[in-house]
């Protein structure tokens, strides 16, 4: 299975990036081949409409779980619809190894 | 001359302003049009005696989709400049998200393969009233459900332009309905209360009509209550101050029962007087 997690930086000791659709990069996760994707935000400068630029992202990549520290409606919408789950994380300063280690257990 | 009378938030009294000063001009017999672009909550129309002349409905293009047809090639994508549209070709699946569609008819004209029809829906209405011979009341109202107020903004304001004067209650906020309201003014009148949440919300529409580059004046609404910080903040800032009025139960009193303060409140009309002075004459 493949987990996007949303993140301020392009490596797994950078922390959660708490915004969903204008966060700095995306990291795909496989829990089954344990590798890691980085792949830069392209929406960050969307005047409107980033959260759903970056749900169409998120899905092209197959992702079946989303992770982040918040989303709007529109985007929570589309994702139920495509039936990806969204895992909300509210502690700042959680890095991406700590979310990581949750699905290696 | 168009004048805004903008607030940050709802409830500081923009409304009591724009409908006195509009009737204090109306009876002055100006030529003067009232605006009401608060199109989600439209109030003015309770404080005058007015017949309705007309009404139009504000209507947008929205693009229906005819799944058999689409062929899933993207082109409508590539071609909404507003991430209105949802599409995943190796799933099948197109959404149009209706919240951030601009009706602007990109999408309709690159599908070569007529998956998207153009259907139209209404967004609201703008209503003319006459109040007299040379003043109308034009109220915008926005349909229970509509995804934004800024069409049916835009076309209550040009229904209200044939007049010497124009006076627009803008919609509370500070975002698109409130810019585009003011974007038209030649001259805002920011009302605040005295209170640290009426000073914050004044700091973020003074920004902004700073920034579009209006002249504006305050007014200062319920005095007495709070603190002096937004006297200090107008001070250091260098900002005129072009009405005060006191907090008065009397006033909130003559309001809530939906009639006019000028009328019945001598004290306040000269306040108007010399308020509509110093913006004719700015
Ligand atoms: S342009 Fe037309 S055919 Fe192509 S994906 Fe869009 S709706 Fe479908
Ligand atoms: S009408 Fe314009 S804004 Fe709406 S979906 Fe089509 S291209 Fe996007």
């Amino acid at each position: 299975m493949k987990v996007a997690i949303t993140s301020t930086g392009n490596s797994t000791d950078a922390v959660l990036d708490s915004r969903f659709g204008r966060c700095s990069w995306f990291i795909i996760y496989d829990t089954e081949l344990k590798s890691t994707e980085f792949i830069p935000n392209p929406n960050i400068d969307s005047i409107e409409g980033a959260g759903i630029a970056s749900a169409r992202l998120i899905a092209s990549k197959g992702a079946e779980k989303v992770i982040s520290g918040e989303f709007g409606a529109k985007v929570k919408g589309v994702f139920d619809s495509l039936n990806i789950k969204l895992i909300v994380i509210k502690e700042e300063n959680k890095t991406i190894k700590d979310i990581i280690k949750l699905f290696q257990k | 001359m168009i004048v805004a009378v903008a607030s940050g938030k709802g409830g500081t009294g923009k409304t009591l302003i724009a409908t006195n000063l509009f009737a204090l001009l109306s009876k002055a017999s100006y030529n003067v049009n009232l605006a009401d672009c608060d199109a989600e909550e439209p109030n003015s129309l309770i404080f005058f005696k007015s017949t309705k002349e007309s009404a139009s409905e504000v209507r947008q293009m929205l693009p229906l989709f005819e799944p058999e047809a689409c062929t899933y090639c993207g082109k409508c994508e590539e071609y909404c400049n507003y991430n209105a549209i949802f599409l995943l070709p190796e799933k099948r699946i197109f959404r149009l998200i209706e919240d951030l569609c601009h009706g602007c008819g990109a999408c309709t004209y690159a599908c070569k393969f007529d998956a998207l029809k153009e259907t139209e829906i209404s967004l609201g209405e703008v209503g003319m009233y006459r109040v007299n011979s040379k003043s109308k009341l034009v109220e915008g109202r926005l349909r229970v459900g509509a995804l934004t107020p800024v069409p049916v903004i835009k076309e209550t304001i040009k229904a209200s332009l044939d007049s010497e004067i124009v006076i627009l209650d803008a919609p509370p906020g500070t975002s698109c309905p409130f810019i585009h309201t003011i974007s038209k003014a030649d001259y805002v009148l920011l009302v605040t209360e005295p209170t640290p949440f009426g000073l914050n919300d004044l700091k973020l529409s003074i920004q902004i009509v700073r920034q579009m580059e209006k002249p504006f004046s305050v007014i200062i609404n319920r005095a007495g209550l709070g603190s002096d910080d937004v006297y200090k903040y107008l001070k250091k800032e260098k900002i005129k101050i072009s009405m005060e009025l006191q907090f008065d139960k009397e006033i909130a009193m003559i309001y809530s029962s939906g009639k006019l303060v000028i009328e019945s409140r001598a004290d306040i009309y000269q306040k108007f007087v010399k308020l509509s002075e110093s913006i004719i004459h700015n």
